[in-house]
């Protein structure tokens, strides 16, 4: 038998989320694919030092009228981020993670957003690691091992896993079975197998069936928990 | 003061390099200018890091009330779905720029080096420190074309023998358009290809540090 996986709130699905957990949180720029009323029982539930792996500790979102990352270093929640952006590309504008960063209150691992995506990818199939020549001859080379394959120079990266994913899809069914829209993609299904504990909110729940098998982006056994978003939700 | 091109010019110059059928990922800024100069009849394929191939161009102002925010692009433009486009998840999406699936990528710079080595994601005086795809792009991509203006604010060269800045990748940089020259990166070193209208060649090599070579078919740009 599966397990029920469908939640009746975004506070039911988070609440076990303990102090010191890494998290990884699905997006990319703008609410697209945001898992933000995720995001928000998070900020909510008030899980501190906790590791966050996502491409951005954004910022951007409050003036755009969207929840990101953001709030849950405004509520001094992130320990460390591990990222490719960390700031808001707009200079005149400084995020709580650059401001808690520049204190020294917090770490930052800034990674190459490919290298991130498939560091992200290897953790969620069992991938030792890779060899990738992004970022040879960078900072990011730092203390890597190097290896020359085929006369091309690459560096070593190592796989990422979470104990929770938070992600973002458009429709479920109770197996779930996750479908996506158009690049609200981005890295959620990446991240859907790399976690422990992958919870996704969605815009409709369905009963098994009524997805067809062959569009399924992420089949359900990487999905722990569903949240349906209700209609005045984001 | 010799007039210089405007970005729009140094867009429209770079997409003369775009070839029928090519897949092209452009980077923030300039670039992003490039699609509406594509010459009639080429089809080019535009690629976006967050898992898009083969839409159609951004939504202008005019055209905001049709936005969407599940089809953008990595600048956050609104992009326009079009006849044969795909979707697809972020780590597909940098196996194609990894994998040299990538015709082109046109990036902006703050500095590149006489070797073609590229910097334009952070500098000392940034505390901003934004990687996103950029080293995957110059490092994955068959060609990299990087559009800037050819000094700094100060009048400052940007083409150096050696990059001062963090590099985003090591000889990678193939063309560089500027708003006075085209520079090809050659094995024997920078190549003037062309000049922008009323320029002489000493006159851009004063504003660039790394020593020039001139074109057999040395020419002003032709917009």
């Amino acid at each position: 038998m599966v397990p029920e996986k469908v939640c009746n709130s975004f506070a039911e699905a988070v609440a076990d989320i303990p102090d010191g957990a890494t998290v990884m949180v699905g997006g990319f720029t703008g609410p697209g694919g945001l898992p933000q009323n995720l995001i928000l029982a998070l900020r909510n539930q008030g899980a501190r030092k906790l590791t966050i792996i996502a491409n951005s500790t954004w910022g951007a979102g409050k003036a755009r009228e969207y929840i990101d990352v953001s709030i849950l270093a405004e509520n001094r929640q992130i320990k460390k981020a591990i990222v490719s952006v960390m700031a808001d590309p707009n200079p005149l504008r400084s995020t709580a993670f650059e401001v808690q960063y520049r204190a020294g209150e917090t770490e930052m691992e800034l990674v190459p957003q490919g290298t991130l995506a498939e560091r992200i990818r290897a953790g969620g199939f069992g991938i030792g690691g890779f060899y990738t020549s992004t970022g040879v001859g960078t900072p990011v080379e730092k203390e890597k091992e190097k290896k020359m394959i085929n006369g091309k120079e690459y560096i070593l990266e190592l796989p990422l896993t979470a104990d929770y994913a938070l992600i973002r899809a458009y429709k479920a069914d109770r197996m779930g079975n996750l479908i996506y829209r158009g690049t609200a993609r981005n890295f959620n299904p990446v991240m859907a197998p790399a976690a422990r504990i992958t919870i996704a909110e969605v815009d409709e729940i369905v009963e098994p069936g009524r997805l067809a098998p062959e569009v399924i982006v992420t089949p359900g056994i990487f999905v722990k928990r569903i949240v349906k978003i209700s209609q005045e939700g984001k | 003061m010799k007039a210089r091109l405007d970005r729009e010019a140094i867009a429209l110059r770079a997409a003369k390099e775009l070839q029928d059928g090519w897949v092209v990922n452009l980077g923030v800024g300039i670039p992003t200018l490039a699609p509406k100069y594509i010459p009639e009849g080429k089809t080019i394929i535009f690629h976006t890091e967050n898992g898009a191939l083969g839409f159609g161009p951004p939504l202008s102002e005019g055209e905001l009330e049709h936005k969407d925010y599940n089809l953008i692009n990595a600048g956050a433009q609104f992009i326009t779905p079009r006849p044969g486009m795909s979707f697809f998840d972020h780590a597909t999406s940098f196996g194609m720029i990894r994998g040299g699936h990538l015709d082109v990528t046109i990036l902006g710079a703050f500095q590149v080096s006489k070797r073609g080595d590229l910097a334009n994601w952070t500098s000392p005086e940034r505390t901003v420190q934004i990687i996103g795809g950029s080293m995957d792009l110059a490092a994955g991509a068959k060609r990299v074309i990087v559009t800037m203006e050819h000094t700094t604010k100060d009048d400052k060269p940007k083409i150096l023998n050696k990059c001062t800045y963090p590099l985003t990748c090591k000889e990678c940089v193939n063309l560089i358009v500027t708003d006075i020259a085209v520079i090809e990166v050659t094995k024997d070193g920078l190549l003037l290809k062309e000049v922008a209208p009323g320029w002489t060649v000493a006159e851009v090599q004063a504003l660039t540090e790394a020593e020039l070579l001139v074109a057999s078919d040395f020419k002003e740009i032709e917009l």
